[in-house]
């Protein structure tokens, strides 16, 4: 579904991502790992067009989206969340998900004027179900900047699924949670892949990713160094010294 | 009572000017242009309707779309410009649009007057009200017909979800483009729209004042321009309205009526500082302009 060929970012003299080969196939979990710096972030961007590729090649359902810039990567149903939150505050929590309705499919249903006018019916239930499905529906006509940091989390996740993506990258969704909100989150995670959504997890916490993927992948400084199912990533040696360095005795 | 008619006047076509930036800087762009397109439907308005004859109400709407057309085009290079770089380059947009008008020079005979714009002298004569025997009350009118217009198309679209995708663009950029908004639509869009306000605003200016001058559309009414609505607040179109009413009713009109003399400037400034720091939001914030709303219609998502 999403191809990765030889993916490269250089900012100046440091190779953020370099030649990167990654796939990921229909209806799957994936987990993208690696220490801090090793690139994850910097991989999402350029899957969803925030930065321009210094090398190499992206597609997403065999069309080069290599150089589509973020809202057409939306449009074609790649969506998207941020590592440190990024909603719009002033909005209501309703708003967040109103504006974010900007698929392909979207555009289709409402026409031009319908989507920007804003669209009743189908537009409302839309982001109601996802209201729902995020436990915000109590929740819908506060500022998204008065809400707290788990609930905010949350709009995050379901702003992203008011587009009705096909490919969901998630950057971090547990950063700063608790037990009990990582354990909701990963529910979350399994049943969007029962909805037929593929999913790629950028993480560090480690409960989550071995928890929910099926596949991970693990960079350090740019280049895969390691690839398998959640327990052959927990027995490999290179990943072990990429988190903890040489020579350590676990 | 005429000079009541003439304060409705002046504060209408401010509210329009105000308005025209209110657009814009929900996108999150300050604009220094807007004086600039305010002064090309001044000038447009007035030419078409003393020099050439045209009904006023076909002259406001080809000053708006050339106002509009201008913005529009100057919106794309803005782009490339955020925040004080955005300023500065709206800035010599505007001072560039004066200059011209400073060198602008046609006119032609009609009777035994030359009308039309001369350069530094300004265009004088745009006696279109004068000549159909308006009177001050009926001028306040025309023009608060448009003021309400505008208001009401400004409400409806905060309402509609093209003010939210406006505020979005002005609050997060890379959120808004990650959530599949077109930066560069809505940006030059927001520009567009604003110059068209501008320039509905300019001719009304141009034709109860009957005379303009490209002294008039500099820096001051530019700053002007996103005074208001930034001391409104960006939150409903109410709040830029209450601005002007505060700033061109109450500051510039009513002070000299309470205290005379050197105070006045002094506390004309002190009341804005005063205003901002009480209600940093703006006079209008978020929470009053909930409030407003639900006086007029229950919340549909309640």
């Amino acid at each position: 579904m999403l191809e990765l060929k030889g993916l490269s970012k250089h900012f100046g003299g440091v190779r953020a991502v370099d030649g990167l080969d990654f796939a990921v196939r229909e209806g799957e979990i994936v987990g993208l790992i690696g220490p801090n710096g090793s690139g994850k972030s910097t991989t999402v961007n350029l899957i969803c067009g925030v930065f321009p590729v210094t090398s190499g090649g992206i597609a997403f359902r065999g069309r080069d989206i290599t150089r589509a810039p973020p809202h057409v990567c939306l449009a074609l149903g790649i969506a998207r969340t941020f590592q440190n939150i990024r909603l719009f505050n002033e909005l209501t929590v309703w708003q967040n998900l109103w504006v974010a309705q900007n698929s392909a499919k979207h555009r289709k249903q409402r026409g031009f004027l319908g989507r920007w006018v804003g669209g009743r019916g189908e537009a409302r239930r839309s982001v109601e179900r996802h209201l729902e499905f995020s436990a915000l529906a109590k929740k819908r006509d506060e500022l998204a900047g008065n809400l707290s940091f788990g609930e905010q989390r949350r709009l995050e996740l379901a702003r992203a699924l008011a587009a009705e993506p096909e490919l969901l990258l998630l950057d971090e969704p547990a950063a700063g949670m608790n037990a009990e909100e990582v354990g909701q989150l990963a529910d979350r995670i399994r049943s969007l892949q029962g909805q037929g959504k593929t999913v790629v997890l950028v993480e560090h916490v480690m409960e989550l990713v071995m928890g929910v993927t099926e596949r991970i992948a693990v960079l350090n400084f740019g280049r895969k160094i390691a690839e398998g199912s959640p327990s052959e990533i927990q027995a490999n040696r290179a990943v072990r010294e990429a988190y903890l360095g040489t020579g350590a005795k676990i | 009572m005429d000079y009541l008619y003439g304060l409705a006047q002046t504060i209408g076509v401010h509210t329009i000017l105000g308005l025209s930036a209110y657009v814009v800087l929900q996108t999150g762009q300050v604009t220094m242009a807007q004086a600039a397109f305010y002064a090309v439907g001044a000038y447009v308005a007035a030419m078409l309707t003393t020099v050439w004859g045209v009904n006023i109400l076909l002259a406001i709407p080809a000053a708006a779309a050339v106002a509009c057309a201008l913005a529009g085009l100057a919106g794309f290079p803005a782009l490339r410009f955020k925040g004080l770089m955005l300023v500065v380059a709206t800035m010599a947009l505007g001072e560039a649009v004066r200059e011209f008008f400073f060198n602008f020079d046609y006119q032609i005979a009609k009777g035994d007057l030359k009308v039309g714009p001369a350069g530094a002298e300004g265009f004088r004569q745009i006696r279109y009200f004068y000549e159909r025997g308006w009177t001050t009350a009926e001028v306040a009118g025309f023009i608060w017909v448009f003021v309400i217009g505008i208001m009401a198309l400004l409400w409806w679209m905060d309402r509609s979800r093209i003010g939210a995708v406006l505020r979005a663009v002005g609050e997060d950029e890379l959120a808004a483009q990650s959530v599949g908004i077109n930066l560069t639509a809505v940006k030059v869009s927001a520009f567009a729209l604003g110059g068209a306000i501008a320039g509905v605003g300019g001719a009304l200016y141009a034709h109860y004042t009957t005379h303009v001058e490209h002294t008039a559309f500099g820096v001051v009414m530019a700053t002007f321009a996103i005074a208001y609505p930034i001391l409104g607040g960006l939150s409903s179109v109410f709040g830029t309205l209450i601005a002007v009413l505060f700033i061109q009713g109450l500051l510039i009109q009513g002070l000299p009526i309470l205290i005379g003399g050197e105070l006045r400037n002094l506390l004309f400034g002190l009341l804005i500082l005063l205003a901002m720091n009480i209600r940093p939001r703006g006079l209008i914030d978020e929470r009053v302009a909930r409030m407003l709303r639900g006086l007029f219609v229950r919340s549909r998502n309640a």
